[in-house]
């Protein structure tokens, strides 16, 4: 009787799952055509626009000219360049933003003593435009990548550590006592309940933080950078090439959506339990 | 055997939920514990649980007394709660991860089948109806075969139909292991459908107004007279423990006013 329950199990969900699987993601791909309407249609008519000689297009080129711009960075090995200076300060600085952020916002989310210890000093820190920190990183960590690096995690930071705080302060208690009604110690408790259940806020959170480490990256590079997307931006400004800026412009955008969806994709098999249609409506 | 030795409650806030509560529970006795609303019925399993501490007196369970959540003791909630990242299954296992994989699946497997769940074992508990939700909860506290399991109106958020379904099943389910049960509700039905033994509490503070045994014949008939007599006898009791909090509360206005 039992074998025949397992079969039953095994037998009736799989099917069921992906069935509702399919369907989401053909939701999914409707949507990213219909999303993609927009903007194919505003390139072509510039283009057209263009090409029609209605405009010479060198303040705002035509989708050719970036394309073009594209494969000549791309040719001579300074796109891969930039792009790597760029991809791997967001990189350092996000890691070590989130996990700064992380730690911070556990250890205030979890202890009530440790969050009216450090919170009220971070909140007013966070009420510093980031940018404002600029000078003094310069100052401490010199002009080259660590004041750089540290700009990024400072924009990390902040989010993450307040969704973490948040989301671990507002676990549900009643949740919390079935672990206790089961004996889970300090260890297994954080494990088996207040991580999976703080799991999607934190993603959330990464998500934000990850999105503010693509802006300040722009700002740590402006403040004088000899490689990067944000080089190619000041550059382009000062030697008047608007086909760079934008072609470094569609970059960043291309690069902050892709991670973006990395870290969607990375972190989904753990979310499966929360609710398909809210995934679908997410993305 | 449970015993509660005039266990006392003051909640942080002042407000005495319980006292002088005294009750003994010999093992594989069904007790039902009814009362109004606020009279520390959840207080009480609560303090049998070891969620919460009494402030006077003791519990003790075989000898050893309860401070602190026990491998003895089971409790199923009024909501589910079941952890929505885990399966059903998984949910039901959630007492036996210390048990070896095999011995671990094979029983969360005959149990699930024995709350009649057997083709949900892999879904997520979202996708579970409630008087469904409710049999994986109480599949999850039986797994572990408490000696003792506490049951807070664990089926007052269900539908009639569904609730006397679930009674039923809940008896039968007692049969397996014959644990100690004490189910706490607001519905006399279900009281005199499950209970060896009825308590009724008063409020104001949180008192044992009587007990009630009900030696009605199992299967219960819902329709004979010998139900309708001890109904009204419950019923009884409750008004009674009513209005003596009535009354005390006059009295104890009245010396106030003085
Ligand atoms: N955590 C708490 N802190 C302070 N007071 C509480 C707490 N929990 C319950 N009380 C108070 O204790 C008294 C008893 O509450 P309890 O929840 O035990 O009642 P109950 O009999 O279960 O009521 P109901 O039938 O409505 O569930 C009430 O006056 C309530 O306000
Ligand atoms: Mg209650």
């Amino acid at each position: 009787m039992v074998a025949d329950a397992d079969i039953a199990a095994l037998d009736a969900t799989p099917s069921g799952r992906a069935r509702a699987q399919a369907a989401g993601s053909a939701r999914r791909w409707r949507g990213v055509g219909l999303g993609l309407i927009v903007p194919v249609i505003a390139a072509v008519g510039w283009e057209f626009f263009v090409r029609a000689g209605l405009s010479d297009g060198r303040l705002v080129p035509p989708p050719s000219r970036i394309v073009e711009t594209f494969s000549n960075l791309a040719a001579t090995g300074e796109l891969t360049r930039h792009t790597a200076a760029t991809v791997l300060r967001v990189a350092v600085g996000f890691g070590l933003g989130a996990a700064a952020g992380t730690l911070f916002g556990a250890i205030a989310g979890y202890s009530a003593l440790a969050r009216s210890l450090v919170d009220p000093t971070l909140q007013a820190l966070r009420a510093i435009p980031s940018i404002a920190w600029v000078p003094l990183f310069i100052l401490w960590l010199g002009i080259f990548e660590a004041s750089k690096v540290a700009l990024i995690a400072v924009g990390v930071f902040f989010p993450v550590y307040l969704g973490v705080m948040a989301a671990i302060a507002s676990v549900d208690r009643k949740i919390v006592e079935v672990g206790r009604i089961f004996r889970l110690t300090g260890p297994a408790m954080v494990r088996r309940i207040l991580l999976p259940a703080v799991l999607p806020s934190f993603v959330v959170s990464l998500r934000a933080g990850l999105g503010l480490g693509w802006m300040f990256v722009v700002a740590a590079e402006f403040m004088g950078a000899a490689e990067g997307l944000g080089y190619l931006l000041v550059d382009g400004q000062q030697l008047g090439k608007p086909t760079q800026i934008v072609a470094a412009i569609v970059a960043f955008a291309i690069l902050g959506k892709t991670t973006d969806w990395i870290l969607v994709a990375i972190t989904a098999p753990f979310l499966r339990w929360e609710d398909v249609v809210a995934h679908g409506e997410a993305r | 055997m449970l015993v509660l030795e005039n266990i006392g409650k003051t909640y942080s806030n002042g407000v005495r939920a319980l006292d002088g509560v005294s009750l003994t529970v010999p093992i594989g006795e069904i007790v039902v514990v009814v009362g109004g609303s606020g009279c520390g019925k959840s207080t009480l399993l609560r303090l049998v649980s070891g969620l919460d501490r009494p402030t006077d007196g003791r519990i003790v369970l075989d000898g050893e007394q309860i401070t602190a959540p026990h491998e003895k003791i089971g409790m199923v909630f009024q909501e589910p709660r079941l952890l929505p990242w885990l399966t059903v299954a998984d949910n039901v296992g959630f007492g036996l991860q210390a048990r070896p994989r095999e011995e671990r699946d094979e029983r969360v497997a005959a149990q699930v089948a024995r709350v009649g769940l057997a083709d949900k074992a892999g879904v997520w508990p979202r996708e579970l109806s409630g008087g469904q939700a409710q049999r994986a909860a109480l599949a999850r506290a039986l797994v572990t075969r408490p000696e003792v399991l506490l049951l807070d109106e664990p089926f007052s958020a269900l539908d009639a139909f569904t609730r006397t379904d679930l009674q039923d099943h809940l008896l039968d389910l007692w049969h397996d292991g014959e644990p100690t049960l004490v189910v706490v509700t607001h519905d006399v039905d279900e009281a005199i459908v499950l209970a060896d033994r009825i308590v009724v509490m008063r409020p104001r503070p949180g008192r044992i107004a009587a007990e009630i045994a009900v030696a009605l014949p199992r299967p219960r008939d819902r329709e004979s007279a010998a139900w309708d007599a001890v109904k009204r006898q419950v019923l009884a009791a409750l008004h009674g423990a009513r209005e003596g909090a009535r009354e005390k509360a006059t009295e104890d206005g009245g010396a106030m006013w003085w």
